[in-house]
């Protein structure tokens, strides 16, 4: 399609406002995490180092990201064992209620959090009380491995539709025991959807903060959850700007890679 | 003299069939797509399931390489029953439609495949990996990836994956149906040197009818999930079980009912190949073009004689195609040789004389 020079200048423009609408605000944090000013003046009274200093020393903010790693990590390894079992089963096999078992593992994406985290709360209480587990850490998980799962079960159903099936097939022709065909062709040609699948599972983990809330018992404080709760403190405002600013470049990179490997399309790259 | 006959006796009775079909069934649900097929490949043959897409010529290769199990009856390698056993146990191996060579690894590493799972040692593996490569003329391609090779090498580096360990049978499904022309014909005399050169059994799929008659030993016409005529392509060919074969292998006149009464003078049907049919201006000589085993007038069998106009003339390269329409608005197609002589009414309106001989109208059950 050929446009005009006024065409194009104008959507340039509009590009541009909209990226940089998205981003300024981003650079706005980076930029306020050395903010000597305490209220955020702008321009900058001066650049100083104090607020890392404190985020490093804050006991609350590192025991958060700590929780927050750790659920990240458990709900995407759930997610990976279960999600590519469920590819498997919905892309690779005919059964009875096929589609249906595909519409329900995909829904928890698409209800809103709020709603998942009520009825997470509700069965959790109802469920988990009477038997001895309270919410804490492993609630946490059990949530966020609910939409953690749809993740990794989209990106490795994507992956098999593009693998043809003959791949197998040959493998298993030339003489390959179901195992040796796993290892030697259907891993290799799943890995990087497998990588892709668990960044994105983890990032999403990583940031949730509503199911969080309502399946996090009272002591148990994921990174988002202790951002909300002290932002709204002034003394703690400019520590919050550091760990946010810190959760921007840990994002970015991850999102980066797993975009880069699911637009990769021989798929064997990794 | 004796001495041959008797070995060849012996062999016969001692070798069993590479791979044998026993009242084969396969349904996919409601479908029916292979239906009760009995079929014998021998050792060292090269055998085509030649039928139109959706005949289950494909289905029944699968079952062979056991990727299907046939809802009934009984499928042997070799004089073994293999009805139940797995792919990766069936001395079997195939190059698939698409090649499914296995792209994050090497040309090499695909050949040697075979070896790699049953774990020889890499330094044989290798060696015997480039041999193949050798034979299937792709030497200093060992270490690209697939995603590298033009189609043709592609399915070279298919066939030296399937041919490195040897099978005893190897299956082919429409290997040449992605190659161009000339490739295709490249490929089909070197599939045919490559299985003169190894002795494998070939079993081959396709829906081409001249690639299962140039490249076969025997072949099979398959249709609806059954086998409608086996046998060596020239029987095949000059006599057609069926209306079906008759029409698939190759193109023919096929003339029923009243049309064969008014063309053949007979009842029935037949068939008569258009290149068996002269043309020939309506009060001259016979065509000089024609086949020189029917001149006219000769004595060998009576020659069946009709007038029609010429309604279309197409030129194909090496021979010309004739669309010739009888008085009561019967065609028949009439292929000749690019020879010089051609009748002065073999041109579109032209009023002309077509002859056969009698014997070249074959009745075919219907």
């Amino acid at each position: 399609m050929r446009l005009s020079r006024t065409a194009r200048a104008v959507l340039g423009c509009v590009t541009a406002a909209g990226l940089a609408l998205v981003h300024v605000p981003l650079l706005l944090v980076l930029l306020n995490s050395v903010n000597a000013d305490r209220s955020f003046g702008w321009p900058p009274s001066g650049l100083t180092g104090r607020w890392w200093r404190a985020a490093l020393h804050s006991d609350g903010a590192r025991q958060a990201l700590l929780t927050s790693l750790w659920a990240g990590l458990a709900a995407t390894a759930i997610a990976l064992v279960l999600g590519t079992l469920a590819a498997y089963a919905v892309h690779r096999h005919r059964f009875f209620g096929r589609r249906t078992v595909s519409f329900l593992l995909v829904l928890p994406i698409a209800l809103p959090g709020i709603v998942s985290g009520i009825a997470l709360n509700a069965a959790f209480r109802t469920v988990l009380d009477p038997i001895g587990v309270g919410f804490g850490l492993f609630t946490v998980v059990v949530g966020h491995a609910t939409f953690c799962v749809v993740i990794v079960f989209n990106n490795v159903g994507a992956r098999l539709r593009r693998i043809a099936p003959s791949l197998a097939e040959a493998s298993a022709d030339l003489g390959a025991r179901p195992w040796q065909t796993f290892r030697h062709v259907t891993f290799p040609a799943m890995r990087s959807a497998l990588f892709a699948g668990g960044l994105l599972a983890f990032a999403l983990s990583f940031d949730e903060i509503v199911v969080t809330t309502f399946t996090a018992g009272p002591g148990t404080r994921t990174l988002p959850v202790w951002i909300y709760e002290n932002l709204a403190r002034p003394h703690q405002a400019p520590v919050v700007n550091v760990v946010a600013a810190l959760l921007i470049v840990a994002s970015v990179v991850p999102v980066y890679i797993a975009q880069r490997l699911s637009s990769d399309t021989a798929g064997g790259r990794l | 003299m004796a001495q041959t006959e008797t070995s060849s006796r012996t062999r016969t009775t001692t070798t069993a069939a590479a791979v044998r079909l026993e009242a084969v069934t396969k349904d996919f649900g409601a479908v029916r797509a292979v239906d009760a097929v009995d079929l014998t490949v021998h050792e060292g043959e090269f055998f085509s399931l030649l039928g139109p897409s959706g005949s289950g010529k494909t289905t029944l290769l699968r079952l062979v390489a056991g990727f299907e199990r046939p809802t009934g009856g009984r499928i042997e390698l070799a004089g073994h029953d293999v009805t139940a056993m797995p792919p990766n146990r069936r001395d079997v191996h195939t190059v698939f439609q698409d090649y499914a060579l296995f792209p994050h690894m090497s040309v090499e590493q695909n050949v040697a495949y075979a070896l790699t799972v049953r774990g020889v040692r890499k330094a044989e593996r290798l060696a015997r990996a480039r041999d193949a490569l050798t034979t299937v003329r792709l030497d200093g391609f060992a270490s690209r990836r697939p995603a590298e090779l033009s189609g043709g090498q592609r399915q070279r580096v298919a066939l030296a994956r399937a041919l490195v360990d040897r099978p005893a049978v190897l299956l082919l499904d429409e290997p040449l149906g992605a190659l161009d022309l000339a490739l295709r014909q490249e490929m089909q005399a070197e599939l045919k040197e490559l299985q003169r050169t190894t002795g494998i059994t070939f079993l081959l799929v396709t829906h081409d009818q001249e690639e299962a008659l140039t490249m076969s030993d025997r072949l099979a016409v398959v249709r609806d999930g059954r086998i409608e005529q086996t046998g060596p392509p020239v029987e095949v060919y000059e006599h057609p079980a069926t209306a079906f074969v008759a029409g698939f292998v190759g193109t023919t006149n096929l003339l029923r009912g009243e049309a064969a009464v008014r063309v053949v003078g007979r009842p029935g049907t037949y068939s008569i190949r258009p290149e068996r049919i002269l043309l020939a201006d309506p009060a001259g000589p016979a065509d000089p073009a024609g086949p020189a085993a029917a001149p006219a007038g000769s004595p060998a069998g009576g020659r069946r004689t009709v007038t029609g106009r010429v309604t279309d003339v197409v030129h194909a390269g090496a021979h010309t195609r004739f669309t010739v329409t009888l008085p009561h608005g019967d065609r028949l197609t009439v292929h000749r040789q690019n020879l010089t002589g051609l009748p002065e009414s073999a041109r579109p309106g032209g009023e002309i004389r077509l002859s056969w001989d009698e014997r070249d109208a074959f009745p075919v059950p219907s």
